[in-house]
This record gives structure tokens, C-alpha cells and sequence, in this order.
């Protein structure tokens, strides 16, 4: 299971600047960082490493099974950022 | 050659960033020492974020803590810039100041009656639950059925979250137990959240809203012309996420419904008036077709944003409310001012969520590093600190911040609460000189 950024997010992209492959978005040089509500992993692309969770300043990462019952629905909305993005500007 | 001598002046996320970038670089040694206005650190992470959001507050615990108690940092809590020492004093101790000092004002409604008795910033009314001495004694007639928040962003929902949320649930956070106190004996049943624009433009962002579909027992109203069906809006991914919650929060039946929220989208505030008849206040509101109407409440409180003050000293620009920078680099009418920085809302305005706060510090940091290594940067003449720290009445260390931090996670354990805030300065400074108190397993406190 991919892992998923949850609301607690704060935009620190401490998991962005260790995520081995990349998934994670928007990032500080990308378009979007400053008007950006959180972060999100792109579930295609999570390897599950679970880097990011350890480096969260705000422990807002969690694995798509164990989200908590309020944030379930975060599992879809971080997967639909990036098919948002996808259908905006083709695949990144 | 000692050390690069820094002065950062704040210690919210701003300054606490700017010390993490020049802790995670290894080419020049620095010296830093953090100027508090307070005795407590961590700025709007202890007085802005709501209680019920624990979560985001873990970042000092495993982030900040860590770079707070380096050797090579002062803490220099209970000092203020500028009333306890100056700028020109600071500028020629050290080799570079980084002011992250935040924006400590509001922006006006610009009507009448605004500053009537009862109509506040939402900034006092957040300062004063989240315990910051200088808002605590700030009486807040909660007695009356109503309240009107003006504004939609995620400020505005924060507080009409807090006025609806059920007391007990706001038991097990660190919300100041004088708002506590308050809010259990309120009277409040419903808030009227306005929106000048339509709620396709509201600032709150989509967490905040989602938030209201699990508060219990507190029903949702939405008025407004633009709530249409999401597909419908034309509007980008985050707006289209937002119709689909108000939608919810709008067909969604409260159990036993104590509270009620209504959005009135489209309506501007034109007047606050003293009700003449009854206690509370009249809020003349317009709407966008020329009808007006009267809500009167017991409170209203603006959230229409925060901005900054001007310091001594320094150049200000007094349109977009912040100091005049390059990067960075503060810049006024004489050219780029060599060795002074700023960071966070006091260089960009106050926007962006708690994290855009470091990517900001990293140009700012960037950019100091790069006046240090190219010989911009002027020695300290002297050491006006030491002076200051002989002379000052009490200056709080990092171990008197420790002292206070774990007596107030210590007065939490019984009362299954994250911690109890101390709220006034002289009960702050009296933890602070003391010895702290053993700390027990269950908190996560660290040597003091």
C-alpha cells in the first residue's frame, strides 16, 4: 500500500527532498509550492520505502491502511492531485 | 577568525527555519542567538495554531527542539528588540540579524463601528484561547446566541470551530484554561461566517472545511449564489473539492444539533452599530444586488489578515505592510542594507502555510552565506550583548524554557492533556528560574 499525506501536513518538503523516486508534489521549485494546501504522494509512483514518514517534522504520513477512519478519504484525494495534474499538463 | 556572529530576531517557524538552514550547512561556523520577545518560543505554533490541531504542533518536538538546543544557539527569551535593546545596538554586535518578527497587526474592515465594544480581531481572539499573556485578560462576552466572523479563510474557520466545538473535546487539548472556562459557560448556539466574495473564492482551504463535517453536533448552513454542482463550477481541482464539501456540509443532518454555522456568501459588512434596544451588536451587511439586511450578535470578530509593523530602524513599506527586501537582503531608499535580513511574513507577507516559511529562509540564508564568503559582512564591534544580558531583569535561557515546557506538560498528565499553558508572564519567569520538576515517562520532554 502507498503511503499518503494526510491533513496535518505543513508543507515542510523534508519528505520531498528524501523521496528516492521522486513522488512526492508539489515541491519548493515547482509551480504551485506557494499556494499549495499540503503536499501529496503520487500512489503510482510510492515505492511504500517509508522514508517520508520518518522525516516528517509532524508525523502527517501514514500507509493507505492505516489512515485514520477521519482521513480516509486522503488516500483518494492524493491520488486525484495527480491525475488532476496529468489531465492539466500530460504526465510528468 | 571566530565564528559568523547571527542575531535572529523571533522564534517562530521563520527564525526556527533560517537556524536549521544555517545549522545544515558545514561551510561557515556560526554563532547564533535567538531574541524572544516572550519567555516561551515557537511563535504562532504556540499562540496561532488551534488546539484541537496537536498534530502540526509535533514540529517542535521533532524539529525545532533539536536545533534550538544546539551549543552553538542562544535562546534569549524576555528580550525585546527595540524596547530592551536597539536595532543599531544588535547591528553592531553581531555580523548579521535576521529579522523573522512575523506581522503582528490586522487588516481593518475600514467601517464604521468597527472597533465598538465587542467587535475584535480574530488575532486577539485566537492569542487569548491559545494563552499568550499579552491577550489573556481580554474579556470576551460569549453570553449572547450569536457571533459574526468576517471572513472565509482558514482563521475564520478555525475560530468557528472553537466556538462550536463540543467543550470536552476541547478539554484534552492545550487550549488556556481561562478560554476553557469561557467557553463552557457561552451561551453561543450559532456563528454567521461572511464572505464578501462567493464561495468559489473563499480562502479557507479544503482540510479546514472538511473539518466541520465531523464536528459534533453542529449543523452547516451554506448560502450562496455560486454553490453548484462541482462538474458544473469550471473552477481548478482545489475549488471543485470545495463545492463538493459545502454540498456536504449543506445535506448533512446534525445528531442533536447544540450549534449552528452559516456561510452567507456575497454579503459585505457595511456598518457595526451598538444595538440601542437590546445588549450586542448590529452588523449592517449588503448584499451583492443592493439589499441589506441586519445580523445582531453578541461578538464579531474580523479575520480578514494579518499584516506587518513597522520596526526602528529599518525601512518599511507601508502598501504591502512588510520590509522592503531583495531576496532577503532588507532594501530601502539607501541601497541594500549590508549584514540585515528578513524572513517569513515580515518579508514575503503573511501567506502560505507553516512550511512555506522554509523555503523562504533558504534564500534568505542563501543569501547571507554568500555576503559572508564574499567579505559584505562587518565585524561586530563590540559584545552589547553581554552587556545587556548583565543588566537585563531576566533574560529565559534554553534550560529556563525547558523549565517552564516541562512544568507545563507535567500539569497535563493528570488532566489528560498535551500540556497546561502557563498564561501569565510572572507565573512564565517564576517556572523558568526555578528547577525543573522531575519529568515524568509519559511526557516527552527532554533533559531539561
Amino acid at each position: 500500500m502507498p503511503f499518503v499525506i494526510a491533513p496535518a501536513c505543513v508543507a515542510d518538503y523534508s519528505c520531498v527532498e528524501i523521496c528516492p523516486v521522486d513522488c512526492i508534489s508539489p515541491g519548493p521549485h515547482e509551480a504551485g509550492f506557494a499556494q499549495a494546501e499540503q503536499l501529496y504522494i503520487d500512489p503510482i509512483r510510492c515505492i511504500e520505502c517509508g522514508a517520508c514518514v520518518d522525516v516528517c517534522p509532524v508525523s502527517a504520513i501514514y500507509s493507505a491502511e492505516s489512515l485514520p477512519q477521519k482521513w480516509a478519504h486522503f488516500a483518494d484525494v492524493n491520488r486525484s492531485y495527480f491525475e488532476d495534474r496529468e489531465a492539466r499538463h500530460g504526465p510528468s | 577568525m571566530g565564528p559568523l556572529r547571527i542575531a535572529v530576531i523571533g522564534s517562530g517557524p521563520a527564525g526556527l527555519y533560517a537556524v536549521q538552514h544555517l545549522l545544515d550547512q558545514t561551510e561557515i561556523e556560526v554563532a547564533i542567538d535567538i531574541f524572544e520577545r516572550l519567555p516561551t518560543p515557537w511563535g504562532l505554533i504556540r499562540s496561532g495554531i488551534a488546539p484541537d490541531h496537536h498534530e502540526k504542533k509535533k514540529i517542535t518536538d521533532r524539529l525545532f527542539e533539536f536545533y534550538l538546543k544546539r551549543p552553538n544557539v542562544r535562546f534569549l527569551g524576555n528580550v525585546e528588540v527595540g524596547r530592551d535593546i536597539s536595532h543599531e545596538t544588535l547591528a553592531r554586535s553581531y555580523h548579521a540579524l535576521i529579522y523573522a518578527v512575523g506581522a503582528d497587526d490586522d487588516n481593518a474592515l475600514g467601517i464604521a463601528g468597527e472597533r465598538l465594544p465587542g467587535s475584535w480581531s480574530a488575532r486577539q481572539f485566537v492569542s487569548w484561547y491559545n494563552g499568550h499573556p499579552d491577550f489573556r485578560d481580554l474579556q470576551f462576552d460569549l453570553s449572547g446566541p450569536r457571533a459574526v466572523i468576517v471572513g472565509t479563510g482558514n482563521v475564520a474557520l478555525d475560530v468557528a470551530r472553537i466556538l462550536t466545538i463540543p467543550v470536552e473535546e476541547l478539554a484534552r487539548t492545550d487550549i488556556a484554561d481561562h478560554a476553557l472556562e469561557a467557553l463552557r459557560n457561552s451561551g453561543l448556539k450559532e456563528v454567521v461566517i461572511l464572505g464578501r466574495r462567493g464561495c468559489q473564492q473563499a480562502a479557507f482551504h479544503n482540510a479546514e472545511l472538511e473539518e466541520l463535517l465531523d464536528l459534533d453536533g453542529v449543523e452547516v448552513r451554506v448560502e450562496a449564489d455560486d454553490l453548484i454542482a462541482p462538474g458544473q463550477s469550471g473552477g481548478d481541482w482545489i475549488t471543485r473539492r470545495k463545492l463538493a464539501t459545502l454540498i456536504r456540509l449543506q445535506t448533512r443532518k446534525a445528531d442533536r444539533c447544540r450549534k449552528r454555522i452559516i456561510f452567507k456568501f456575497h454579503r459585505r459588512p457595511v456598518t457595526v452599530l451598538r444595538d440601542e434596544h437590546t445588549p450586542g451588536l448590529d452588523v449592517a451587511v449588503e448584499d451583492g444586488s443592493g439589499g441589506s439586511s441586519i445580523i445582531h450578535c453578541g461578538l464579531v470578530l474580523r479575520a480578514v489578515g494579518y499584516r506587518g509593523r513597522p520596526i526602528d530602524g529599518l525601512p518599511f513599506d507601508p502598501d504591502r505592510h512588510l520590509i522592503p527586501n531583495s531576496s532577503g537582503r532588507v532594501s530601502g531608499d539607501r541601497g541594500t542594507r549590508n549584514g540585515i535580513y528578513v524572513t517569513g511574513w515580515i518579508k514575503r507577507g503573511p501567506k502560505g502555510v507553516l512550511g512555506s516559511n522554509k523555503h523562504c529562509a533558504s534564500q534568505t540564508v542563501q543569501c547571507l552565506l554568500a555576503d559572508a564568503r564574499e567579505g559584505r559582512l562587518s565585524e561586530p564591534v563590540y559584545d552589547e550583548v553581554a552587556k545587556l544580558m548583565a543588566h537585563h531583569r531576566q533574560i529565559v535561557s534554553y534550560e529556563g524554557w525547558r523549565s517552564i515546557d516541562t512544568a507545563e506538560r507535567v500539569s497535563g498528565v493528570g488532566q489528560g492533556r498535551p500540556r497546561v499553558k502557563q498564561t501569565r508572564l510572572d507565573e512564565l519567569l517564576a517556572s523558568a528560574s526555578s528547577r525543573a520538576p522531575k519529568t515524568p515517562s509519559s511526557c516527552e520532554a527532554t533533559d531539561a
